[in-house]
């Protein structure tokens, strides 16, 4: 009467045999360390490329002497090149990038669902809006144009995620954000014609994509809402690995899942809205950096949101460096070169997902 | 006997929609060691029933008691550690290894920011290994056919340490063979463990063969309960499925076999 038991027939199999196929603490410090080690140099590189070349073993030095206050063998005009407009640039860059990256993989974990990117759900486009209406109606309000741009985030991403909610077909939110993004460009268009023309030069820039224009309002709010954003999101990683799997089954194995989709939700909306407030609509960095993580280490959001973070903020510097030095002196929209690389991307996880 | 989970007087409509599946008056039981199936048509509410004993769904009426006590006084937490839902799952978007999958059962016993124990990852492999899945455990899991999920999926069940197991149609697209083994399993785990089991199902015969008690449902309303052999008679049954069956008795066991009544002419006399 009993069928076959199918218990003993494997009960002298090792268990010690298969325990690498999860996430270790050693795994993901290598992971970290590679990303964080490859972020420095690349940092420098960015550092002392550009019109005005200083060489690599003038840099430590000038740092130092920067710090202590004495003086360096650096040039004035080197000086000011490298420490006033290039730092700030290079951590609006770092900044952006691992803003629109950790946002891109608490997204795709939320939503469960590998298309999710912040530029792709017409997020970045609610953050533009938002922005772009500070810029029109409340420029003279301090740090206006972030908190507008995490209002129009916040509001993009509940009606796409409304909209598009669907278990079985990922490819209909990612239609629900295209036709978010359509929409809101067209908003933003008939914004700009209330615009002046000073005004209206800036917003054209900025909507591709420019992180020359950032302000230091725009980097402190940006590295405010990345440390924040951390700080909230890598608690909740344990559970989002659960929401990936789907939310039901996350609840049966004791995620409160409203909160934490509420708490994500948000959190994926400020840091949207401070990285576009303050660069604009760089794409694809939330989809293609952790998706790489991914292949490479593991779908566990315990490594993929710090490592994600390490790695959009690697692109999003390698991208505006190639911006500000492929064709100098002008200049490249950052949002372009991520573009290149991101839409590419894009189309292979799309035609995966099917 | 016991009694480990309660489902006391449950009325429960969906705002809305779908009126088929309002549930009114329904109380069922499952004791220490029990295995009790849930039969009915479709959309009679079983799989509603099954939502509201995990406290996914809030019953308008009546209560849900773990031994003794409210569900709504325990944190999801604590109640993860004590009841586990096995439903079919499908393919999960990102890669992910069957231990890993496993290794998420042990959410409700670890904090947020550690990484699983060795402890943890012993336990999961245990579980892995008491499902006959040890050797998936470094397979993708999109890789692993319907059949091997069941048992990846029952063993992040088992690896939750629950006293009580929810079975949502487990073994719905298998095969008789792997039917037959998921549920021998449940049902070893039962006697062996003394773990409660609450299955909905579609397959009578099996319910009828492996169930210690089965609960039939009709539109939301409880039609009968109590051990397969009284309960599932060819006149129950039939109205249940509001369709003529025979009910015969198996070979071996003597447990009630259910086929259908032919209608029409049969194939060898034309």
């Amino acid at each position: 009467m009993k069928a076959e038991s199918l218990i003993e027939r494997n009960s002298n199999q090792s268990l010690g045999d298969s325990v690498k196929s999860y996430l270790t603490r050693r795994r993901a410090l290598i992971v970290i360390s590679i990303l964080l080690g490859s972020l420095f140099i690349c940092a420098i590189a960015a550092l002392i490329t550009g019109s005005e070349r200083v060489a690599a073993w003038q840099i430590f030095p000038a740092m130092i002497s920067k710090l202590t206050g004495t003086a360096s063998s650096l040039s004035i005009e080197q000086d000011v090149i490298i420490f006033s407009l290039r730092l700030p640039r290079i951590a609006l860059a770092v900044g952006v990038g691992a803003a629109l990256a950790i946002a891109g993989a608490a997204f795709q974990a939320l939503l469960r669902n590998p298309l999710a990117d912040p530029y792709v759900l017409g997020v970045s486009g609610g953050a533009a809006l938002g922005s772009i209406t500070a810029i029109i109606f409340a420029s003279q309000i301090s740090f206006s144009r972030p908190l507008f741009g995490f209002a129009g985030a916040a509001l993009a991403t509940l009606i796409v995620y409304r909209l598009g909610k669907r278990e079985d077909d990922p490819a209909h939110l990612v239609l629900a954000g295209v036709v978010m993004s359509t929409f809101l460009s067209s908003v933003i268009v008939l914004m700009t014609a209330l615009a002046d023309n000073v005004k209206l030069r800036n917003i054209t820039l900025w909507l591709l994509g420019d992180l020359s224009s950032g302000a230091t309002e725009g980097l402190i709010f940006v590295i405010v809402a990345v440390a924040a954003g951390a700080l909230v999101l890598i608690p909740q990683s344990r559970a989002l690995n659960l929401m990936m799997i789907g939310e039901r089954d996350a609840f049966a194995m004791g995620v409160e899942t409203a909160r934490v989709r509420w708490v994500v939700h948000l959190t994926a909306s400020l840091l949207t809205g401070a990285a576009v407030s303050a660069g604009g609509a760089i794409g694809y960095v939330g989809l293609v950096t952790p998706h790489l993580v991914r292949l490479a280490a593991g779908s566990d959001n315990r490594l993929v949101i710090p490592a994600s973070a390490i790695a959009g903020a690697l692109m999003v510097l390698i991208a505006d460096t190639i911006a500000r030095t492929a064709l100098a002196p002008r200049e490249l929209p950052t949002g372009a070169i991520t573009a290149l690389i991101g839409a590419p991307v894009f189309i292979y996880l799309l035609l995966k997902s099917r | 006997m016991s009694c480990m989970l309660q489902l006391r007087d449950i009325h429960f409509s969906y705002p809305n929609r779908r009126p088929r599946e309002t549930i009114s008056g329904v109380t069922i039981e499952v004791g220490a060691g029990e295995l009790v199936a849930l039969l009915g048509p479709n959309g009679s509410g079983k799989s509603t029933l099954l939502s509201i004993a995990l406290g996914a769904l809030k019953p308008d009426r009546g209560e849900v008691l773990f031994d003794g006590s409210p569900v709504a006084r325990f944190s999801r937490r604590e109640l993860a550690q004590r009841m586990a839902m096995v439903a079919e799952q499908r393919d999960i978007r990102f890669p992910m290894t069957a231990l890993e999958y496993v290794l998420t059962g042990r959410f409700a016993y670890t904090n947020a920011l550690g990484f699983d124990s060795p402890g943890d990852v012993e336990i999961a492999m245990q579980a892995l290994s008491d499902t006959d899945a040890a050797q998936f455990a470094n397979r993708r899991f999109n890789e692993l056919s319907s059949g091997e999920r069941q048992r990846v999926t029952l063993a992040r069940a088992l690896a939750q340490q629950p006293r009580l197991l929810l079975l949502d149609e487990p073994t719905a697209n298998a095969d008789i063979a792997h039917q037959l083994s998921l549920l021998d399993l449940v049902r070893r785990l039962t006697r062996e463990r003394n773990l409660g089991a609450l299955i909905v199902t579609h397959e009578i015969n099996l319910a009828s063969e492996f169930a210690d008690r089965v609960v039939l449902i009709k539109d939301g309303r409880l039609a009968a309960c109590g051990a397969p052999i009284e309960v599932m008679t060819a006149e129950s049954l039939s109205s249940l499925f509001e369709t003529p069956l025979f009910v015969t008795r198996h070979p071996q066991s003597g447990a009630p076999v259910v086929s259908w009544k032919l209608i029409g002419p049969r194939k060898n006399e034309q």
